[in-house]
């Protein structure tokens, strides 16, 4: 069979929703796009730890400190599957971790940010996780089988990451008027970022073609984008803030919210490494990385150690 | 230097009664640290009852390729169930 049959019968798969596993027949382009997807979405999860590990240490609460534990813990085992499903591809893990830490890959733009304040943490969880959200359930009826399981373990830990966000807004917003005045200054920071992870408008999205069409994508950056807005907004209301937008507005003929053009000069200059804390972020995970080579190195040791050890008594009793 | 911890295969018994499930897969210096990489990765919210892990180099899997030999002889062999036979209706408990 030539690669114009494997090609059919791969694209006939697709067609009909059956999902392609790891050893399955895949074109080259389709399996490098979802190495670079997963990985980028891999270190989006390890980076993400940064910003709010920020704040652990000056959580308001033991109660809220535990539970922002918890989740940067999660972002880390979100990042560890999504490695994992990226390994099933043929990626090697130290690689994928390297063209992270010499900025050769990318990660979600969000995380070059900053936390300012305890609300930063309120406005991260319900805006930048319940954007994620929008994306990954989409991501749970991906292609890949792999990359797809792996999304539907994280959709179910994402809930709970929303809900504490949306929780911390609710204690600000309906809090002292100074509380309320950070719930609405972190709104207005995170609001336009949180637009602008859905990438591009369609209209100048280079991979969205393609990914359609072997349906790694299910859905177009700006249908996500308009779904995000059409839920996120009633949810402000309810906390009283006002989205920092002047053209958002119901479309009643539409049955969507019309809003405002992202400042897209802003997102192309976060994405080319000149945001606030682009330099920042990588330095921290370079760090991190070079002050655990020891832990790695004795973990490394102690295993040969052991392994030696059991060797020993076998080699003993066959000189004997 | 390069990572050198081999990749481990993990499988979760969910509850007593159930077969352990492959949930994904885990780098690990060793057996014992691929168990406790295993705890704190796939069972943070009680997903589990009993962990098994394998070195991935040790798992052999057929080929998809091949698929169509491997399962084909097991296609038309309809009489291998129930449904295959008919049963008069005054026959119970069959």
């Amino acid at each position: 069979m030539n690669n114009l049959n494997f090609e059919t019968i791969f694209q006939s798969k697709i067609d009909e929703e059956t999902k392609i596993e790891p050893k399955d027949w895949m074109p080259e382009a389709y399996r490098k796009t979802l190495i670079r997807q997963i990985s980028q979405h891999a270190h989006s999860e390890i980076v993400g730890m940064l910003p709010e590990g920020n704040w652990i240490t000056r959580a308001p609460s033991l109660r809220r400190k535990l539970i922002l534990l918890a989740k940067v813990q999660d972002e880390a085992g979100h990042g560890l599957y999504l490695y994992s499903a990226a390994e099933t591809l043929g990626a090697d893990r130290d690689d994928l971790v390297q063209q992270l830490l010499t900025g050769k890959a990318k990660y979600s733009s969000i995380f070059n940010y900053p936390t300012l304040n305890w609300a930063d943490i309120g406005a991260i969880g319900w805006l930048v996780d319940g954007a994620a959200i929008m994306n990954q359930v989409m991501l749970t009826r991906t292609s890949y089988g792999p990359y797809a399981r792996a999304m539907v373990r994280i959709c179910k830990e994402e809930s709970f990451h929303q809900r504490q966000g949306y929780e911390i807004m609710i204690a600000m917003a309906k809090g002292s008027p100074e509380q309320k005045a950070m719930a609405q200054d972190s709104l207005n920071r995170w609001w336009w970022p949180s637009l602008m992870m859905f990438g591009p408008n369609d209209s100048d999205s280079t991979h969205s073609d393609q990914a359609l069409k072997w349906k790694i994508k299910r859905k177009s950056n700006d249908e996500l984008r308009q779904q995000f807005v059409d839920v996120t907004v009633p949810q402000a209301e309810y906390l009283g803030l006002t989205v920092p937008d002047p053209d958002l507005r119901w479309n009643e003929e539409r049955g969507h919210y019309d809003f405002g053009e992202i400042n897209w000069d802003e997102f192309w200059s976060v994405v080319k490494g000149n945001g606030p804390c682009n330099r920042q972020r990588l330095q921290a995970r370079v760090k991190a990385y070079e002050d655990g080579a020891w832990v790695r190195d004795a973990a490394t040791a102690y295993a040969e150690k052991k392994e030696q050890r059991k060797l020993a008594p076998e080699a003993t009793a066959k000189a004997a | 230097m390069k990572n050198t911890w081999p990749l481990w295969e993990v499988f979760i018994r969910s509850k007593s009664g159930l077969s352990h499930k492959h949930v994904g897969s885990l780098h690990a210096a060793d057996a014992e640290m691929a168990l406790e990489n295993a705890r704190d990765l796939y069972t943070r919210r009680n997903e589990g009852i009993s962990i098994w892990v394998v070195e991935s180099k040790h798992i052999t899997a057929s080929d998809p390729d091949d698929s169509d030999p491997l399962f084909d002889p097991a296609k038309d062999k309809i009489y291998r169930h129930p449904t295959f036979y008919n049963v008069p209706d005054e026959v119970t408990h069959m």
